[in-house]
């Protein structure tokens, strides 16, 4: 039971957010037609129409379309733990102090350096189209193994600084306090440094993993995978609209939408977490 | 008589089902010094929370200088601006120096000018005693140096009520004693004063009134001779035999 001054605060907080939730529907709808406005009154909305927005495209296109964002889905699939595994590999070797360990600190440091600073388009047209051509016994001349390579490659490089990063902001009091318990190295390593760096670099991994949702359709340049962006174009080349590649990108919006909404929530509960309640 | 500078009436907390303030009731008057005992988890910390609005009172009122903030139409940060606090982890902002961290919430929220925020900040770091510090940053300053600079930063804006949070728990022995003094000072300058400590020794000598809180009421109150060398409640004499033994 509360008192009647505490049932008044509620309901007038009740009321508040009442309103709160009423202008931001209002200011939602006002803003959307105002948007749909100044489009559909733009002097070449009816032909802009036809050639981005087209029913008929949107039905014939859709299934084709759909059929390649399974191949993107499979290369994501697949490339995203070979990115993870890898970044921790090359991360905790960079971190390694051992003098034994110095020149793969220094290989490790080369391989950053080289994919991260090399276009991922690049990188695609050399691994896909470089390796088959130089037509190697017992290795696959697949377009889209190799093109997987590359974007494992490239990623890999932006994923092992971030878990660099991770494993730099474990307080160096974390490791003394396990290596004093008599853990080795490597063990403090696995058993302590890598579970906390992990943990706070989570949302940066996130981040990477929904960039990455949109790039395995870079692999639509190597022309010979037919993958989501590659109809597109195949069937752009053929009818002369656009319409298919507004639906590759409507399909891999809502592909992606999952994992954002996933690293907000993510997000959240690890302030609410560090804060404790606090309302500030 | 005038009214009491800080009303807390009847005031519950409740996070689910951990009901960590069972209608509480403390008041401070003008110049008065307060001081809030009790073993971990007893509400102290929380009670300080929700007078200084970080937390919102499951029911109850608080009442500042005749206003009462547990409205939900305050204005926070106008509340906010009339009391100091001082955490028991200092939380000074270690980017900045002695000199900034005080005088960067007159700067900004009372909208002085610069040099003028400076000369105040200069003011307050003297009369904390660190004029020398003016701008050194935190982690070059001891543990007591950093307490007194958030103190110095609470006082800046010339609060009506300084709110302290066990502010010598995180400090080493010798260090714990120029803070104390510091607070000593300032109540007898006729600051207002709420403090959660378990320094009982201090309590004895600065306070006007001592509150035992246990489960989240306060289980017994009065002058520190009465509550701290004659306890009546036997959770209390249990919580002093426990606290002064060593």
């Amino acid at each position: 039971m509360v008192s009647d001054k505490e049932a008044w605060r509620r309901s007038f907080r009740r009321d508040r957010r009442r309103k709160s939730t009423l202008v931001a529907i209002l200011s939602t709808i006002a803003f959307a037609v105002v948007v749909w406005l100044g489009a559909t009154h733009a002097p070449g909305w009816t032909s802009a129409r036809e050639t981005f927005l087209s029913g008929h495209q949107f039905r014939h296109d859709t299934p084709d379309i759909l059929r390649g964002l399974l191949i993107d889905l499979k290369l994501l699939v697949i490339c995203e733990p070979c990115i993870l595994l890898l970044a921790v590999v090359i991360a905790t070797l960079r971190t390694s102090v051992s003098p034994v360990l110095a020149p793969v600190r220094i290989g490790c440091a080369l391989y950053v350096d080289l994919f991260r600073g090399c276009p991922m388009i690049i990188l695609l047209y050399l691994f896909a189209e470089g390796i088959p051509s130089l037509r190697l016994h017992h290795v696959t001349n697949s377009a889209l193994v190799w093109g997987g390579v590359a974007i494992i490659v490239s990623y890999s490089a932006y994923v092992t600084e971030v878990m660099r990063s991770g494993i730099q902001s474990v307080h160096p009091s974390q490791r003394a306090a396990a290596r004093s318990l008599g853990l080795t190295q490597r063990q403090t390593l696995r058993l302590v440094v890598l579970p906390q760096a992990v943990r706070n670099v989570i949302p940066a991994l996130l981040n990477d993993f929904v960039a990455l949702q949109k790039d395995v359709g870079l692999i639509s340049i190597v022309g010979a995978v037919a993958d989501a962006i590659q109809t597109a174009t195949a069937d752009n080349d053929a009818s002369f609209n656009f319409t298919p590649f507004v639906i590759a990108a409507i399909l891999f919006i809502l592909l992606a939408a999952p994992s954002g909404r996933f690293a907000d929530y993510y997000a959240r509960r690890a302030l609410r977490r560090q804060q404790a309640g606090v309302v500030v | 008589m005038s009214a009491p500078v800080l009303q807390v009436r009847q005031v519950y907390k409740h996070y689910g089902d951990a009901h960590v303030l069972n209608g509480i009731d403390v008041e401070v008057d003008d110049g008065q010094a307060v001081v809030l005992i009790g073993g971990s988890g007893s509400g102290k910390s929380t009670l300080l929370r929700c007078v200084n609005l970080l937390e919102v009172v499951t029911d109850g009122e608080i009442v500042l200088e005749g206003e009462e903030i547990t409205d939900p139409r305050v204005d926070v940060d106008a509340v906010r601006r009339r009391i100091g606090v001082v955490f028991q982890s200092y939380n000074l902002f270690p980017h900045l120096t002695a000199l900034q961290n005080v005088s960067l919430a007159p700067r900004v929220v009372g909208k002085i000018g610069k040099a003028e925020a400076n000369d105040r900040a200069r003011e307050m770091l003297a009369r904390v005693g660190l004029a020398a510090h003016a701008d050194s940053y935190p982690d070059r300053m001891s543990g007591g140096q950093q307490q007194r600079t958030a103190i110095a930063r609470a006082l800046a804006n010339e609060p009506r009520l300084l709110l302290l949070d066990e502010v010598t728990s995180a400090l080493d022995p010798e260090l714990v004693g120029e803070v104390l003094d510091l607070i000593g000072e300032l109540k007898a300058q006729g600051m207002t004063i709420l403090m959660a400590t378990h320094e009982m020794g201090f309590a004895h000598r600065v306070a006007d009134e001592v509150c035992f809180l246990d489960a989240g009421v306060v289980a017994e109150s009065g002058p520190p001779e009465q509550v701290l060398d004659h306890p009546s409640n036997p959770r209390l004499q249990q919580f002093l035999s426990r606290v002064l033994r060593h």
